[in-house]
Protein backbone atom coordinates (compact mmCIF):
# COMPACT_ATOMS: atom_id res chain seq x y z
CA UNK A 1 0.00 0.00 0.00
CA UNK A 2 2.81 2.40 0.90
CA UNK A 3 6.31 2.29 -0.58
CA UNK A 4 8.84 4.79 0.65
CA UNK A 5 12.12 4.72 -1.27
CA UNK A 6 15.39 6.41 -0.39
CA UNK A 7 13.96 9.50 1.29
CA UNK A 8 16.52 12.14 2.20
CA UNK A 9 15.63 15.33 4.01
CA UNK A 10 18.11 18.01 5.01
CA UNK A 11 17.60 21.04 7.25
CA UNK A 12 20.46 23.32 6.26
CA UNK A 13 23.57 21.34 7.13
CA UNK A 14 21.72 18.70 9.16
CA UNK A 15 20.62 15.53 7.36
CA UNK A 16 17.57 14.50 9.40
CA UNK A 17 16.58 11.61 7.12
CA UNK A 18 19.19 9.86 5.03
CA UNK A 19 18.02 7.50 2.31
CA UNK A 20 15.31 5.88 4.41
CA UNK A 21 12.88 3.44 2.83
CA UNK A 22 10.07 1.25 4.10
CA UNK A 23 7.07 -0.72 2.92
CA UNK A 24 3.64 -0.98 4.51
CA UNK A 25 1.48 -3.79 3.12
CA UNK A 26 -2.30 -3.41 3.13
CA UNK A 27 -4.10 -4.45 6.30
CA UNK A 28 -0.99 -4.47 8.51
CA UNK A 29 0.24 -2.49 11.45
CA UNK A 30 3.86 -1.52 10.86
CA UNK A 31 5.87 0.35 13.46
CA UNK A 32 8.80 2.71 13.21
CA UNK A 33 11.04 2.96 16.26
CA UNK A 34 14.32 4.67 17.01
CA UNK A 35 15.96 6.98 19.54
CA UNK A 36 14.89 10.60 19.90
CA UNK A 37 16.10 12.76 17.07
CA UNK A 38 16.47 9.77 14.73
CA UNK A 39 14.29 11.48 12.13
CA UNK A 40 11.02 9.56 12.56
CA UNK A 41 8.73 12.59 12.67
CA UNK A 42 10.59 14.18 9.77
CA UNK A 43 10.09 11.03 7.71
CA UNK A 44 6.35 11.09 8.52
CA UNK A 45 6.07 14.75 7.58
CA UNK A 46 7.78 14.02 4.28
CA UNK A 47 5.50 11.07 3.49
CA UNK A 48 2.39 13.15 4.27
CA UNK A 49 3.48 16.06 2.06
CA UNK A 50 4.40 18.59 4.76
CA UNK A 51 8.07 18.59 3.79
CA UNK A 52 9.58 18.33 0.32
CA UNK A 53 12.25 15.62 0.32
CA UNK A 54 15.70 16.33 -1.09
CA UNK A 55 15.67 12.88 -2.62
CA UNK A 56 13.58 9.73 -2.86
CA UNK A 57 9.97 8.96 -3.60
CA UNK A 58 6.72 8.00 -1.92
CA UNK A 59 4.34 5.62 -3.69
CA UNK A 60 0.83 5.18 -2.30
CA UNK A 61 -1.68 2.73 -3.78
CA UNK A 62 0.53 2.48 -6.83
CA UNK A 63 0.86 6.18 -7.63
CA UNK A 64 3.59 8.68 -6.91
CA UNK A 65 2.49 11.17 -4.22
CA UNK A 66 5.92 12.69 -3.55
CA UNK A 67 5.11 16.15 -4.87
CA UNK A 68 1.51 16.41 -3.61
CA UNK A 69 0.20 18.85 -1.01
CA UNK A 70 -0.91 17.42 2.36
CA UNK A 71 -4.62 17.99 1.67
CA UNK A 72 -4.38 16.17 -1.65
CA UNK A 73 -2.62 13.24 0.03
CA UNK A 74 -5.32 13.14 2.71
CA UNK A 75 -8.01 12.99 0.05
CA UNK A 76 -6.30 9.94 -1.43
CA UNK A 77 -6.66 8.25 1.92
CA UNK A 78 -3.36 8.82 3.73
CA UNK A 79 -3.57 10.89 6.91
CA UNK A 80 -1.08 11.65 9.66
CA UNK A 81 -1.38 12.73 13.28
CA UNK A 82 1.01 15.14 14.96
CA UNK A 83 3.37 14.16 17.77
CA UNK A 84 2.96 17.69 19.11
CA UNK A 85 -0.84 17.72 19.18
CA UNK A 86 -2.53 20.43 17.08
CA UNK A 87 -6.12 20.74 18.31
CA UNK A 88 -8.52 23.38 16.99
CA UNK A 89 -8.50 24.89 20.47
CA UNK A 90 -11.61 27.07 20.24
CA UNK A 91 -13.79 24.35 18.75
CA UNK A 92 -15.47 21.58 20.70
CA UNK A 93 -14.36 17.97 20.45
CA UNK A 94 -17.35 17.23 18.21
CA UNK A 95 -16.54 20.17 15.92
CA UNK A 96 -12.87 19.13 15.80
CA UNK A 97 -13.71 15.62 14.68
CA UNK A 98 -16.35 16.90 12.24
CA UNK A 99 -13.62 18.84 10.40
CA UNK A 100 -12.05 15.48 9.66
CA UNK A 101 -15.39 13.96 8.68
CA UNK A 102 -15.95 16.78 6.17
CA UNK A 103 -13.09 15.36 4.12
CA UNK A 104 -15.68 12.89 2.80
CA UNK A 105 -19.02 14.39 3.82
CA UNK A 106 -20.38 17.69 2.51
CA UNK A 107 -23.40 17.79 4.80
CA UNK A 108 -22.86 19.44 8.18
CA UNK A 109 -25.47 17.21 9.81
CA UNK A 110 -23.82 14.04 8.53
CA UNK A 111 -20.34 15.24 9.53
CA UNK A 112 -21.51 16.00 13.08
CA UNK A 113 -23.18 12.58 13.30
CA UNK A 114 -20.06 10.88 12.02
CA UNK A 115 -18.05 12.86 14.59
CA UNK A 116 -20.18 11.38 17.38
CA UNK A 117 -19.66 7.86 16.01
CA UNK A 118 -15.90 8.35 15.90
CA UNK A 119 -15.87 9.90 19.38
CA UNK A 120 -17.68 6.82 20.62
CA UNK A 121 -15.10 4.60 18.95
CA UNK A 122 -12.12 6.31 20.59
CA UNK A 123 -13.90 6.73 23.92
CA UNK A 124 -14.47 10.49 23.91
CA UNK A 125 -18.25 10.63 24.28
CA UNK A 126 -18.03 12.23 27.72
CA UNK A 127 -15.95 15.16 26.46
CA UNK A 128 -17.77 15.58 23.17
CA UNK A 129 -19.12 19.09 23.85
CA UNK A 130 -16.03 20.38 25.64
CA UNK A 131 -13.76 22.88 23.94
CA UNK A 132 -10.60 21.11 22.79
CA UNK A 133 -8.58 23.61 24.84
CA UNK A 134 -9.98 22.05 28.06
CA UNK A 135 -8.76 18.52 27.31
CA UNK A 136 -5.98 16.75 29.22
CA UNK A 137 -2.89 15.44 27.42
CA UNK A 138 -4.51 12.02 27.07
CA UNK A 139 -7.66 13.63 25.70
CA UNK A 140 -5.72 15.64 23.14
CA UNK A 141 -3.87 12.55 21.92
CA UNK A 142 -7.18 10.79 21.50
CA UNK A 143 -8.65 13.76 19.66
CA UNK A 144 -5.69 13.77 17.30
CA UNK A 145 -6.42 10.13 16.52
CA UNK A 146 -10.18 10.67 16.23
CA UNK A 147 -9.89 13.57 13.81
CA UNK A 148 -7.58 11.60 11.53
CA UNK A 149 -9.83 8.57 11.70
CA UNK A 150 -12.87 10.66 10.80
CA UNK A 151 -11.36 11.48 7.40
CA UNK A 152 -12.01 7.86 6.42
CA UNK A 153 -8.38 6.96 5.64
CA UNK A 154 -7.05 3.74 4.20
CA UNK A 155 -3.62 4.39 5.76
CA UNK A 156 -3.15 6.07 9.12
CA UNK A 157 0.23 7.48 10.24
CA UNK A 158 0.28 7.73 14.03
CA UNK A 159 3.12 9.71 15.60
CA UNK A 160 3.54 8.79 19.28
CA UNK A 161 -0.15 8.79 20.17
CA UNK A 162 0.70 7.00 23.41
CA UNK A 163 3.46 9.27 24.66
CA UNK A 164 2.70 10.76 28.06
CA UNK A 165 -0.16 8.37 28.83
CA UNK A 166 -0.38 6.13 31.92
CA UNK A 167 -0.55 2.34 31.68
CA UNK A 168 -4.35 2.11 31.65
CA UNK A 169 -4.62 4.82 29.02
CA UNK A 170 -2.04 3.02 26.89
CA UNK A 171 -4.03 -0.21 27.14
CA UNK A 172 -7.14 1.70 26.07
CA UNK A 173 -5.47 3.18 23.02
CA UNK A 174 -3.91 -0.13 22.05
CA UNK A 175 -7.42 -1.59 22.00
CA UNK A 176 -8.69 1.34 19.93
CA UNK A 177 -5.82 1.03 17.43
CA UNK A 178 -6.42 -2.69 17.07
CA UNK A 179 -10.11 -1.97 16.41
CA UNK A 180 -9.17 0.52 13.73
CA UNK A 181 -7.02 -2.07 11.96
CA UNK A 182 -9.84 -4.61 12.19
CA UNK A 183 -12.14 -2.12 10.45
CA UNK A 184 -9.79 -2.35 7.46
CA UNK A 185 -7.41 0.59 7.98
CA UNK A 186 -3.69 0.02 7.47
CA UNK A 187 -1.48 1.65 10.11
CA UNK A 188 2.09 2.92 10.32
CA UNK A 189 2.99 4.06 13.81
CA UNK A 190 5.88 5.71 15.57
CA UNK A 191 6.01 4.62 19.17
CA UNK A 192 8.37 4.59 22.13
CA UNK A 193 6.10 2.50 24.35
CA UNK A 194 7.66 -0.90 23.58
CA UNK A 195 4.80 -2.82 25.17
CA UNK A 196 2.49 -1.29 22.55
CA UNK A 197 4.93 -1.85 19.68
CA UNK A 198 5.25 -5.53 20.63
CA UNK A 199 1.56 -6.20 21.03
CA UNK A 200 0.37 -4.22 18.01
CA UNK A 201 2.78 -4.42 15.14
CA UNK A 202 3.37 -7.08 12.54
CA UNK A 203 6.63 -5.59 11.38
CA UNK A 204 9.06 -3.04 12.80
CA UNK A 205 11.55 -0.68 11.18
CA UNK A 206 14.35 0.84 13.22
CA UNK A 207 15.56 4.31 12.31
CA UNK A 208 18.83 5.71 13.63
CA UNK A 209 20.56 8.90 12.51
CA UNK A 210 18.11 9.20 9.64
CA UNK A 211 18.72 5.74 8.18
CA UNK A 212 16.86 2.44 8.54
CA UNK A 213 19.35 0.17 10.34
CA UNK A 214 17.18 -2.92 10.75
CA UNK A 215 13.71 -4.28 10.15
CA UNK A 216 11.84 -7.45 11.04
CA UNK A 217 9.32 -8.82 13.54
CA UNK A 218 9.13 -6.57 16.63
CA UNK A 219 10.49 -9.20 19.06
CA UNK A 220 13.50 -9.89 16.89
CA UNK A 221 14.13 -6.15 16.67
CA UNK A 222 14.18 -5.78 20.44
CA UNK A 223 17.00 -8.33 20.58
CA UNK A 224 18.90 -7.22 17.50
CA UNK A 225 22.42 -6.08 18.50
CA UNK A 226 22.36 -3.14 16.05
CA UNK A 227 19.16 -1.91 17.66
CA UNK A 228 20.41 -2.37 21.20
CA UNK A 229 23.55 -0.48 20.29
CA UNK A 230 21.56 2.39 18.80
CA UNK A 231 19.52 2.70 21.98
CA UNK A 232 22.32 1.84 24.42
CA UNK A 233 24.65 4.40 22.92
CA UNK A 234 21.94 6.90 23.58
CA UNK A 235 21.28 5.52 27.10
CA UNK A 236 24.97 5.41 27.89
CA UNK A 237 25.45 9.05 27.03
CA UNK A 238 22.54 9.92 29.31
CA UNK A 239 24.05 7.90 32.14
CA UNK A 240 27.36 9.65 31.66
CA UNK A 241 25.65 13.03 31.86
CA UNK A 242 23.85 12.01 35.06
CA UNK A 243 27.14 10.76 36.53
CA UNK A 244 28.82 14.04 35.63
CA UNK A 245 26.12 16.02 37.42
CA UNK A 246 26.46 13.92 40.55
CA UNK A 247 30.24 14.38 40.69
CA UNK B 1 -32.61 27.52 22.92
CA UNK B 2 -34.05 24.95 20.54
CA UNK B 3 -33.78 25.46 16.80
CA UNK B 4 -37.52 26.18 16.56
CA UNK B 5 -37.37 28.79 19.33
CA UNK B 6 -34.37 30.36 17.69
CA UNK B 7 -36.17 30.69 14.37
CA UNK B 8 -39.14 32.24 16.15
CA UNK B 9 -36.91 34.79 17.89
CA UNK B 10 -35.15 35.60 14.60
CA UNK B 11 -38.46 36.12 12.79
CA UNK B 12 -39.74 38.24 15.69
CA UNK B 13 -36.63 40.41 15.57
CA UNK B 14 -36.99 40.79 11.81
CA UNK B 15 -40.65 41.82 12.20
CA UNK B 16 -39.62 44.37 14.82
CA UNK B 17 -36.91 45.72 12.52
CA UNK B 18 -39.40 45.94 9.64
CA UNK B 19 -41.84 47.85 11.84
CA UNK B 20 -39.13 50.19 13.18
CA UNK B 21 -39.91 53.15 10.85
CA UNK B 22 -43.43 53.25 12.30
CA UNK B 23 -41.96 53.96 15.73
CA UNK B 24 -38.80 55.86 14.90
CA UNK B 25 -39.95 59.02 13.16
CA UNK B 26 -37.18 61.44 14.02
CA UNK B 27 -34.64 61.95 11.27
CA UNK B 28 -31.82 61.84 13.79
CA UNK B 29 -32.70 58.39 15.10
CA UNK B 30 -33.45 57.11 11.62
CA UNK B 31 -29.95 58.14 10.56
CA UNK B 32 -28.57 56.56 13.71
CA UNK B 33 -30.23 53.25 12.81
CA UNK B 34 -29.10 53.41 9.20
CA UNK B 35 -25.47 54.10 10.07
CA UNK B 36 -25.48 51.43 12.77
CA UNK B 37 -26.75 48.81 10.33
CA UNK B 38 -24.31 50.08 7.70
CA UNK B 39 -21.31 49.55 9.98
CA UNK B 40 -22.81 46.21 10.99
CA UNK B 41 -22.67 45.10 7.34
CA UNK B 42 -19.19 46.55 6.89
CA UNK B 43 -18.09 44.71 10.03
CA UNK B 44 -19.69 41.45 8.92
CA UNK B 45 -17.68 41.68 5.71
CA UNK B 46 -14.51 41.94 7.79
CA UNK B 47 -15.73 39.27 10.22
CA UNK B 48 -16.06 36.59 7.52
CA UNK B 49 -12.34 36.79 6.74
CA UNK B 50 -10.97 38.10 10.05
CA UNK B 51 -13.32 36.59 12.61
CA UNK B 52 -14.09 33.22 11.07
CA UNK B 53 -10.94 32.92 8.96
CA UNK B 54 -8.36 34.51 11.28
CA UNK B 55 -6.91 36.64 8.46
CA UNK B 56 -6.86 40.06 10.06
CA UNK B 57 -7.10 42.90 7.56
CA UNK B 58 -6.20 46.51 8.28
CA UNK B 59 -7.33 47.69 4.88
CA UNK B 60 -10.87 46.53 4.26
CA UNK B 61 -11.65 49.99 2.87
CA UNK B 62 -10.04 48.74 -0.34
CA UNK B 63 -13.14 46.59 -0.97
CA UNK B 64 -15.58 49.20 0.30
CA UNK B 65 -14.05 51.89 -1.87
CA UNK B 66 -13.83 49.72 -4.97
CA UNK B 67 -17.52 48.83 -4.75
CA UNK B 68 -18.43 52.44 -4.06
CA UNK B 69 -16.39 53.90 -6.91
CA UNK B 70 -17.64 51.41 -9.49
CA UNK B 71 -21.21 52.07 -8.39
CA UNK B 72 -20.65 55.82 -8.71
CA UNK B 73 -18.60 55.82 -11.92
CA UNK B 74 -20.96 53.59 -13.88
CA UNK B 75 -23.77 56.03 -13.13
CA UNK B 76 -21.98 59.33 -13.61
CA UNK B 77 -19.58 58.49 -16.45
CA UNK B 78 -21.55 55.83 -18.32
CA UNK B 79 -25.13 56.67 -17.44
CA UNK B 80 -25.95 53.23 -16.04
CA UNK B 81 -29.01 52.62 -13.95
CA UNK B 82 -27.95 52.11 -10.29
CA UNK B 83 -29.52 48.65 -10.16
CA UNK B 84 -27.44 47.53 -13.12
CA UNK B 85 -24.30 48.95 -11.53
CA UNK B 86 -24.63 46.83 -8.38
CA UNK B 87 -23.38 43.56 -9.88
CA UNK B 88 -20.24 45.02 -11.51
CA UNK B 89 -19.55 47.03 -8.35
CA UNK B 90 -19.68 43.96 -6.12
CA UNK B 91 -17.73 41.89 -8.66
CA UNK B 92 -15.02 44.54 -8.81
CA UNK B 93 -14.66 44.24 -5.04
CA UNK B 94 -14.41 40.46 -5.38
CA UNK B 95 -11.79 40.82 -8.10
CA UNK B 96 -9.64 43.06 -5.91
CA UNK B 97 -10.15 40.58 -3.05
CA UNK B 98 -9.07 37.67 -5.23
CA UNK B 99 -5.99 39.58 -6.36
CA UNK B 100 -4.88 40.54 -2.83
CA UNK B 101 -5.75 37.06 -1.59
CA UNK B 102 -3.77 35.36 -4.32
CA UNK B 103 -0.69 37.49 -3.68
CA UNK B 104 -0.85 37.02 0.08
CA UNK B 105 -2.03 33.44 0.51
CA UNK B 106 -0.04 31.90 -2.35
CA UNK B 107 3.12 33.07 -0.64
CA UNK B 108 1.87 32.09 2.78
CA UNK B 109 1.71 35.61 4.24
CA UNK B 110 0.02 35.43 7.62
CA UNK B 111 -0.63 37.56 10.66
CA UNK B 112 0.81 41.04 10.58
CA UNK B 113 2.18 40.57 7.06
CA UNK B 114 -1.30 40.06 5.71
CA UNK B 115 -2.57 43.04 7.73
CA UNK B 116 0.17 45.23 6.26
CA UNK B 117 -0.48 44.04 2.69
CA UNK B 118 -4.15 44.99 2.94
CA UNK B 119 -3.26 48.34 4.48
CA UNK B 120 -0.77 48.98 1.70
CA UNK B 121 -3.37 48.17 -0.96
CA UNK B 122 -5.90 50.54 0.58
CA UNK B 123 -3.29 53.30 0.63
CA UNK B 124 -2.21 52.60 -2.95
CA UNK B 125 -5.83 52.71 -4.11
CA UNK B 126 -6.35 56.00 -2.27
CA UNK B 127 -3.37 57.57 -4.02
CA UNK B 128 -4.51 56.12 -7.33
CA UNK B 129 -8.05 57.46 -6.91
CA UNK B 130 -6.61 60.89 -6.14
CA UNK B 131 -4.51 60.97 -9.28
CA UNK B 132 -6.54 59.41 -12.10
CA UNK B 133 -9.24 61.02 -14.19
CA UNK B 134 -12.04 58.50 -14.07
CA UNK B 135 -12.47 59.00 -10.30
CA UNK B 136 -12.29 62.76 -10.84
CA UNK B 137 -9.26 62.92 -8.60
CA UNK B 138 -9.22 64.37 -5.14
CA UNK B 139 -12.37 66.40 -5.54
CA UNK B 140 -14.47 63.25 -5.75
CA UNK B 141 -17.58 62.18 -7.63
CA UNK B 142 -21.03 63.64 -7.05
CA UNK B 143 -24.09 61.76 -8.22
CA UNK B 144 -27.02 63.66 -9.68
CA UNK B 145 -29.70 64.19 -7.11
CA UNK B 146 -33.01 62.69 -8.16
CA UNK B 147 -35.73 63.08 -5.59
CA UNK B 148 -38.63 62.38 -7.92
CA UNK B 149 -40.77 60.09 -5.73
CA UNK B 150 -41.97 58.13 -8.76
CA UNK B 151 -38.39 57.18 -9.59
CA UNK B 152 -37.27 56.44 -6.04
CA UNK B 153 -37.18 52.69 -6.56
CA UNK B 154 -35.78 52.68 -10.10
CA UNK B 155 -33.11 55.25 -9.26
CA UNK B 156 -32.43 53.88 -5.75
CA UNK B 157 -32.65 57.35 -4.25
CA UNK B 158 -35.04 58.13 -1.43
CA UNK B 159 -36.28 61.46 -0.13
CA UNK B 160 -36.57 60.22 3.43
CA UNK B 161 -34.49 57.87 5.52
CA UNK B 162 -37.09 55.10 5.42
CA UNK B 163 -36.11 53.90 1.94
CA UNK B 164 -32.45 53.76 2.89
CA UNK B 165 -33.36 52.05 6.14
CA UNK B 166 -35.03 49.19 4.25
CA UNK B 167 -32.16 49.05 1.80
CA UNK B 168 -29.55 48.61 4.54
CA UNK B 169 -31.87 46.30 6.48
CA UNK B 170 -32.02 44.02 3.43
CA UNK B 171 -28.21 44.03 3.27
CA UNK B 172 -28.05 43.33 7.00
CA UNK B 173 -30.27 40.27 6.55
CA UNK B 174 -28.03 39.05 3.72
CA UNK B 175 -24.91 39.59 5.87
CA UNK B 176 -26.42 37.71 8.82
CA UNK B 177 -27.50 34.86 6.55
CA UNK B 178 -23.96 34.58 5.18
CA UNK B 179 -22.59 34.36 8.71
CA UNK B 180 -25.27 31.83 9.63
CA UNK B 181 -24.30 29.76 6.62
CA UNK B 182 -20.63 29.93 7.63
CA UNK B 183 -21.53 28.49 11.02
CA UNK B 184 -23.61 25.68 9.53
CA UNK B 185 -21.70 24.54 6.48
CA UNK B 186 -18.70 22.49 5.53
CA UNK B 187 -17.03 25.60 4.13
CA UNK B 188 -17.42 27.40 7.46
CA UNK B 189 -16.07 24.44 9.42
CA UNK B 190 -13.05 24.34 7.14
CA UNK B 191 -12.55 28.10 7.39
CA UNK B 192 -12.54 27.98 11.19
CA UNK B 193 -10.20 24.98 11.11
CA UNK B 194 -7.77 27.02 9.01
CA UNK B 195 -8.04 29.88 11.51
CA UNK B 196 -7.34 27.57 14.44
CA UNK B 197 -4.46 25.61 12.93
CA UNK B 198 -3.50 25.60 9.29
CA UNK B 199 -1.21 22.55 9.42
CA UNK B 200 -3.81 20.42 11.15
CA UNK B 201 -6.40 21.61 8.64
CA UNK B 202 -4.19 20.60 5.72
CA UNK B 203 -3.55 17.22 7.30
CA UNK B 204 -7.32 16.66 7.41
CA UNK B 205 -7.73 17.26 3.69
CA UNK B 206 -8.44 20.99 3.67
CA UNK B 207 -6.94 23.06 0.88
CA UNK B 208 -6.14 26.05 3.09
CA UNK B 209 -5.29 28.29 0.14
CA UNK B 210 -8.59 27.60 -1.61
CA UNK B 211 -10.56 28.11 1.60
CA UNK B 212 -8.90 31.47 2.29
CA UNK B 213 -9.46 32.56 -1.31
CA UNK B 214 -13.18 31.81 -1.03
CA UNK B 215 -13.34 33.64 2.28
CA UNK B 216 -11.67 36.80 1.00
CA UNK B 217 -13.99 36.84 -2.04
CA UNK B 218 -17.13 36.54 0.10
CA UNK B 219 -15.75 39.09 2.54
CA UNK B 220 -14.93 41.52 -0.28
CA UNK B 221 -18.39 41.05 -1.84
CA UNK B 222 -20.17 42.01 1.40
CA UNK B 223 -17.86 44.95 2.01
CA UNK B 224 -18.24 46.20 -1.57
CA UNK B 225 -22.02 46.02 -1.22
CA UNK B 226 -21.70 48.31 1.81
CA UNK B 227 -19.87 50.67 -0.56
CA UNK B 228 -22.75 50.50 -3.04
CA UNK B 229 -25.16 51.44 -0.27
CA UNK B 230 -22.98 54.33 0.86
CA UNK B 231 -22.91 55.86 -2.61
CA UNK B 232 -26.69 55.63 -3.02
CA UNK B 233 -27.23 57.14 0.41
CA UNK B 234 -24.73 60.02 0.32
CA UNK B 235 -24.46 60.47 -3.48
CA UNK B 236 -20.76 61.20 -3.30
CA UNK B 237 -17.45 59.42 -3.14
CA UNK B 238 -13.94 60.73 -2.72
CA UNK B 239 -10.58 59.01 -2.23
CA UNK B 240 -10.45 59.63 1.49
CA UNK B 241 -13.94 58.31 2.24
CA UNK B 242 -13.39 55.36 -0.07
CA UNK B 243 -9.92 54.19 0.85
CA UNK B 244 -8.92 56.21 3.93
CA UNK B 245 -8.41 54.55 7.30
CA UNK B 246 -11.90 55.42 8.59
CA UNK B 247 -13.80 52.54 6.96
CA UNK B 248 -10.98 50.05 7.56
CA UNK B 249 -11.04 50.91 11.26
CA UNK B 250 -14.84 50.76 11.59
CA UNK B 251 -14.88 47.43 9.76
CA UNK B 252 -12.57 45.82 12.28
CA UNK B 253 -13.51 47.61 15.49
CA UNK B 254 -17.20 46.63 15.32
CA UNK B 255 -16.60 42.85 15.21
CA UNK B 256 -13.76 43.01 17.72
CA UNK B 257 -15.97 44.81 20.23
CA UNK B 258 -19.02 42.70 19.48
CA UNK B 259 -17.23 39.38 19.12
CA UNK B 260 -15.12 38.06 16.27
CA UNK B 261 -16.33 34.93 14.55
CA UNK B 262 -19.91 35.26 15.77
CA UNK B 263 -23.07 35.93 13.77
CA UNK B 264 -24.25 38.96 15.75
CA UNK B 265 -20.89 40.28 16.95
CA UNK B 266 -20.39 42.90 14.21
CA UNK B 267 -23.93 44.25 14.59
CA UNK B 268 -23.71 44.36 18.37
CA UNK B 269 -20.31 46.05 18.14
CA UNK B 270 -21.71 48.62 15.75
CA UNK B 271 -24.61 49.41 18.09
CA UNK B 272 -22.17 49.97 20.96
CA UNK B 273 -19.80 52.01 18.79
CA UNK B 274 -22.51 54.32 17.56
CA UNK B 275 -24.16 54.53 20.94
CA UNK B 276 -20.87 55.59 22.48
CA UNK B 277 -20.14 57.83 19.49
CA UNK B 278 -23.42 59.72 19.81
CA UNK B 279 -23.06 59.95 23.56
CA UNK B 280 -19.59 61.44 23.16
CA UNK B 281 -20.91 63.96 20.67
CA UNK B 282 -23.74 64.95 22.99
CA UNK B 283 -21.47 65.23 26.02
CA UNK B 284 -18.73 67.18 24.25
CA UNK B 285 -21.33 69.50 22.72
CA UNK B 286 -22.80 70.09 26.17
CA UNK B 287 -19.34 70.77 27.55
CA UNK B 288 -18.62 73.10 24.64
CA UNK B 289 -15.73 71.05 23.29
CA UNK B 290 -15.53 70.73 19.54
CA UNK B 291 -12.99 68.23 18.41
CA UNK B 292 -13.68 66.30 15.19
CA UNK B 293 -11.25 63.39 15.76
CA UNK B 294 -12.53 62.65 19.24
CA UNK B 295 -14.79 59.72 18.26
CA UNK B 296 -11.81 57.91 16.70
CA UNK B 297 -9.86 58.39 19.93
CA UNK B 298 -12.79 56.92 21.87
CA UNK B 299 -12.95 53.96 19.43
CA UNK B 300 -9.26 53.39 20.02
CA UNK B 301 -9.67 53.39 23.79
CA UNK B 302 -12.65 51.03 23.55
CA UNK B 303 -10.67 48.71 21.32
CA UNK B 304 -7.72 48.55 23.71
CA UNK B 305 -10.02 47.94 26.67
CA UNK B 306 -11.84 45.16 24.83
CA UNK B 307 -8.68 43.43 23.73
CA UNK B 308 -7.25 43.66 27.24
CA UNK B 309 -10.30 42.56 29.22
CA UNK B 310 -12.75 40.89 26.82
CA UNK B 311 -10.87 39.37 23.90
CA UNK B 312 -13.91 37.38 22.81
CA UNK B 313 -16.04 40.53 22.70
CA UNK B 314 -19.49 41.21 24.06
CA UNK B 315 -20.85 38.02 22.52
CA UNK B 316 -18.21 36.15 24.52
CA UNK B 317 -19.53 37.82 27.67
CA UNK B 318 -23.12 36.88 26.84
CA UNK B 319 -22.11 33.33 26.04
CA UNK B 320 -20.20 32.95 29.28
CA UNK B 321 -23.33 34.03 31.13
CA UNK B 322 -25.39 31.55 29.15
CA UNK B 323 -23.04 28.63 29.62
CA UNK B 324 -24.64 26.97 32.67
CA UNK B 325 -27.91 26.84 30.74
CA UNK B 326 -26.14 25.41 27.72
CA UNK B 327 -24.47 22.58 29.56
CA UNK B 328 -27.78 21.78 31.28
CA UNK B 329 -29.33 21.40 27.85
CA UNK B 330 -26.74 18.83 26.85
CA UNK B 331 -26.97 16.90 30.10
N1 LIG C 1 11.94 21.96 11.01
C1 LIG C 1 13.18 21.58 11.39
N2 LIG C 1 14.23 22.41 11.20
C2 LIG C 1 15.47 22.04 11.57
N3 LIG C 1 15.77 20.87 12.13
C3 LIG C 1 14.76 20.00 12.36
C4 LIG C 1 13.42 20.31 12.01
N4 LIG C 1 12.62 19.26 12.33
C5 LIG C 1 13.45 18.33 12.88
N5 LIG C 1 14.73 18.78 12.91
C6 LIG C 1 15.89 18.01 13.38
O1 LIG C 1 15.91 16.81 12.67
C7 LIG C 1 16.30 15.74 13.52
C8 LIG C 1 15.22 14.68 13.52
O2 LIG C 1 14.09 15.14 14.24
P1 LIG C 1 12.74 14.31 14.34
O3 LIG C 1 12.32 13.88 12.99
O4 LIG C 1 11.79 15.12 15.11
O5 LIG C 1 13.19 13.06 15.19
P2 LIG C 1 12.31 11.98 15.98
O6 LIG C 1 10.88 12.18 15.61
O7 LIG C 1 12.86 10.67 15.53
O8 LIG C 1 12.56 12.21 17.42
C9 LIG C 1 16.55 16.35 14.90
O9 LIG C 1 17.93 16.58 15.03
C10 LIG C 1 15.78 17.64 14.84
O10 LIG C 1 16.39 18.60 15.68
MG1 LIG D 1 9.23 12.55 16.75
Amino acid sequence: MLEVRGITKRFGGLTAVNGAGLTVPEGRIVSLIGPNGAGKTTLFATIAGFLKPDGGSVMFKGSDITALAPHAICRRGLVRTFQVVQPFANLTVRENIAVGAHARLASRRQALDRAAEVAERVGMMRQIDQPAADLTVAGRKRLELARALATGPSLLLLDEVMAGLNATEVEDIVRVVRGIRESGVTILLIEHVMQAVMSLSDHTYVLNNGAIIADGPPRAMAEDPRVIEAYLGHGASERLAAGGKRA
Amino acid sequence: MRAGQRTAVALGALAAMLAMPLVVTSGFWMDFLILTLFVGVLGQGWNILGGYGGQLSFGHAVFFGTGAYVQAILQTQYGWNPWLAITPAVLAGVLVGAFIGYLSFRYGLRGSYFALITLAFAEAFRVLATSIEITEGGQGIYLRLNRDPDQAITMLQFASGVGYYYMILALTVVALLVAWWIEHSRFGAQLMAVRENEDAAEALGIDAFAVKMRAICISAALTASAGVFYVQKFLLMDPFIAFGPGKSVEALVAPIIGGMGTIFGPLLGSIVLHGVGELTKALTAAAGIDHPGLDLVIYGILLVLMLAFLPSGLMGLLRRRARPARSAEHA
